[in-house]
């Protein structure tokens, strides 16, 4: 009722914000302790792989060959590109350049499903050669038990990336059908703001996984 | 005043507009009866408990029944209560109110929240009905892998319900960083405010450790993937590290926000300012920091390095200081002021008697050499008790009669209060005194048959637990017969400084009819404008 404020009313301002950039500063807020939990989930996981991998050594030497390297460099490199085409289509919004967004936004998407194929047949091929996850390890060799392990981890890992990745897409799509409405200005555009810092996240955490599981094991 | 025709209670009208609010009130309101239906069917089981102990053996259930019964106590209590209560229910229906805020800054999350909560306790029942869970609420492994029962699907459950506890963390923490009103700076802000901060802090740090172990827990069972399992390379102690790192920074959770209620309290009734405000606002941050330093004295007996117990025994020690700093500052406060025994101041005092014996003990617990003694003795028992149900639940309690005029415009019987406050002490300190002595002299916990000579405590202990559960539930009568009176609770019945009071009871749908500033500190009653 009391909406007596001096800027010009912008119909995304939620009634319960007196302005604008309150009502962006609080989704910032939002967003980043959201990354934080993010952090500290996969950090469970990475605990985990760094205990059981000083148990396990020769083991996950052994297993991680298994992983195809130039496969986890191609998707490291569709990441980056698309963290890349993210910025570039924050910034689009920003300075109100409409089609510029869509495109980069599309990009960005076709990028993630890239990743994603990548990601189909590398799984697929380890089903191929059984070299699933714990009791359902079929790929024999040394220490077959330690084995196991660094498969669990790797698809628990990976597996849980792709989800995220699978969220983004989600989210990138949503934000497709807004910006090809003409809904993201200058003046209102935190949605694109916050999935770029979601997605940012997302590609960090790719980051550190490729360089653990595929090239140290 | 006390004319509820437009509140939030009236308007809008129907079921549906209850269901889908995004109103922090009526959200509170729902965690408020939920989380309270959570605690009457934990009470539940905890009576059976009581019920069985009433002789050495067991007479009513069979040893696996007995499990399954305070597992499932344990589980309801700590995930569908405690940890939801207090933040979910009076934080959401009170925090904006004493910012001078219209509402959390993220009101849609806060709907999901609560509806996420409602999935999880759904999917808990259902694990509840079909097989039960018999690990005990801490879940250790290897058993906890290798046990059958629905111990999956009431993981999965509890996996669940973190996203809720995350969630309305988020909410807090934007809400208090961005939406005081007008004129509150950081150190006007009521000392509740502080310590819904502290607890959001942990909420969002704690939780998803918990999410990603229980996830580990569930593979294990699905897939055998061995990392809790020593017969598949793994270890079954990095699961209590895990688990604990959560867990022991959760009591935390548990406890933050009763210490804030009574830190709104003691002032209010001792009609004096808070005796140092900036030592209880720090104290509340510091307990967030140290709680993260100390999980491992769960596992003095776990084998864990010799260093490391000796380490995370000194830093618990570190967790009395700011406990301590809470308590002299609530009793300094009250010394020289004129104290009213309202109900509320009731249960303020009772906090301070009870949460000291519970903190105290937790000493006892903390040093190395007298908890390789009383590991998983009645004494652990009787200790959370006196932290969780002493501290926290009567905190709790404090709460709800001091928020209760606000939140349904009716005040309830003083003189009923009373009694049931007197019920409740007696029945309390019967129930748990008795286990610290069981405990001391070797009773262990989770047994449900035991020798003879303890008999005696069992049964003060259970006839304890008789007066307590009636003093509970006359609280639960003589306020369901106050919604029956004619709205009568004026706007600020107790003569408090803060915001909340300044709006209506119950507030009307946008809590204040004007912007309100914040002209001076929550507990300025030195002041004299403040007046009933």
């Amino acid at each position: 009722m009391s909406d007596s404020t001096t800027t010009a009313h912008n119909p995304y301002l939620q009634h319960h914000y007196a302005e604008m950039e309150q009502q962006v500063d609080a989704g910032k807020i939002g967003m980043w302790l959201f990354l934080a939990t993010e952090v500290l989930l996969f950090g469970g996981l990475f605990v985990g792989f760094a205990i059981m991998s000083a148990k396990h050594h020769e083991a996950f030497k052994l297993a991680h060959e298994h992983l195809d390297r130039s496969l986890g460099a191609l998707n490291t490199v569709v990441l980056l590109l698309s963290s890349f085409t993210m910025v570039m289509a924050v910034d689009s919004a920003r300075h109100n350049r409409q089609k510029a967004l869509v495109w980069y936004l599309v990009a960005t998407l076709t990028l993630a499903g890239v990743f994603l194929g990548v990601k189909y047949f590398e799984y697929s091929h380890k089903f191929h050669l059984g070299l699933l996850p714990g009791k359902y390890y079929a790929g024999g060799g040394e220490d077959a038990v330690g084995q196991a392990m660094f498969f669990s981890f790797y698809f628990m890992m990976t597996g849980l990336h792709g989800f995220h990745i699978l969220g983004g897409i989600v989210v990138i799509a949503w934000l497709i059908r807004r910006s090809i409405r003409g809904v993201f200005t200058s003046a209102y555009n935190a949605p694109v703001d916050l999935a770029g810092l979601y997605w940012h996240l997302v590609d960090m955490i790719w980051i550190y996984l490729f360089p653990l599981l595929y090239l140290i094991g | 005043m006390a004319d509820s025709h437009g509140s939030y209670l009236q308007e809008p009208r129907g079921l549906r507009s209850w269901l889908v609010t995004l109103d922090h009130k009526r959200i509170g309101l729902l965690y408020f009866w939920s989380t309270l239906a959570a605690f009457v069917l934990g009470g539940v089981f905890a009576m059976l408990i009581r019920l069985e102990l009433l002789t050495p053996k067991g007479t009513m259930m069979t040893a696996d029944l007995y499990n399954k019964i305070f597992t499932l106590h344990g589980a309801i209590m700590i995930f569908l209560f405690i940890i939801p209560s207090i933040p979910a229910a009076f934080g959401n229906f009170v925090l904006p109110l004493m910012l001078g805020a219209k509402d959390v800054a993220f009101p849609r999350l806060n709907l999901a929240s609560y509806y996420i909560y409602v999935a999880g306790t759904i999917i808990m029942l259902v694990a509840m009905v079909t097989g039960g869970i018999d690990t005990g609420w801490t879940f250790y492994t290897p058993y906890s892998s290798t046990t059958g029962g629905s111990v999956s699907l009431m993981v999965f459950g509890v996996f669940v319900l973190g996203f809720s506890s995350i969630f309305t963390g988020i909410n807090f923490i934007a809400t208090i960083h961005k939406l005081r009103a007008p004129g509150m700076d950081w150190f006007r802000m009521p000392l509740f405010a502080w310590g819904i901060y502290a607890t959001a802090i942990i909420q969002v740090m704690a939780t998803p450790v918990l999410g990603i172990t229980l996830v580990l827990l569930f593979m294990e069972r699905v897939f055998q993937i061995g990392v809790f399992d020593a017969r598949l390379g793994g270890d079954p102690v990095l699961f209590q590290h895990f688990f604990w790192f959560y867990s022991h920074p959760a009591v935390y959770i548990m406890i933050l926000p009763g210490m804030a209620i009574i830190s709104e309290v003691i002032p209010v009734f001792s009609r004096k300012t808070i005796f140092g405000y900036k030592a209880i606002a720090y104290s509340s941050l510091a307990i967030a920091l140290v709680s993260f330093l100390v999980w491992g004295h769960h596992m003095f007996i776990s084998g864990q390095s010799q260093l490391a117990s000796a380490v995370f025994s000194f830093l618990t020690f570190l967790v009395a200081i700011p406990s301590g700093v809470k308590i002299w500052n609530w009793l300094a406060t009250m010394y020289r002021g004129s104290i009213s025994l309202d109900a509320p101041m009731i249960y303020a005092v009772m906090f301070l008697a009870l949460f000291a014996i519970g903190g105290l003990t937790g000493l006892f617990l903390g040093a190395l050499t007298t908890d390789v003694h009383l590991t998983d003795t009645y004494f652990v028992v009787a200790h959370f008790h006196y932290v969780m149900m002493g501290g926290t639940f009567i905190a709790y309690l404090a709460g709800v009669h001091y928020w209760w005029p606000k939140m349904f415009g009716r005040m309830y019987s003083e003189r009923l209060a009373r009694v049931a406050g007197a019920l409740v002490f007696i029945g309390f300190n019967l129930t748990f005194l008795s286990q610290f002595v069981m405990g001391s002299r070797g009773m262990p916990r989770r047994y449900h048959s035991y020798v003879q000579e303890f008999q005696p405590l069992h049964v003060l202990s259970t006839v304890g637990s008789w007066i307590l559960a009636l003093g509970l539930f006359l609280i639960l009568g003589y306020l369901l017969a106050s919604l029956r009176k004619r709205p009568n609770a004026p706007a600020n019945p107790w003569g408090s400084a803060t915001l909340e009071w300044e709006t209506s009871s119950p507030p009307p749908v946008h809590n204040f009819d004007y912007t309100p500033v914040a002209s001076h500190g929550p507990y300025d009653y030195d002041r004299e404008q403040v007046t009933a």
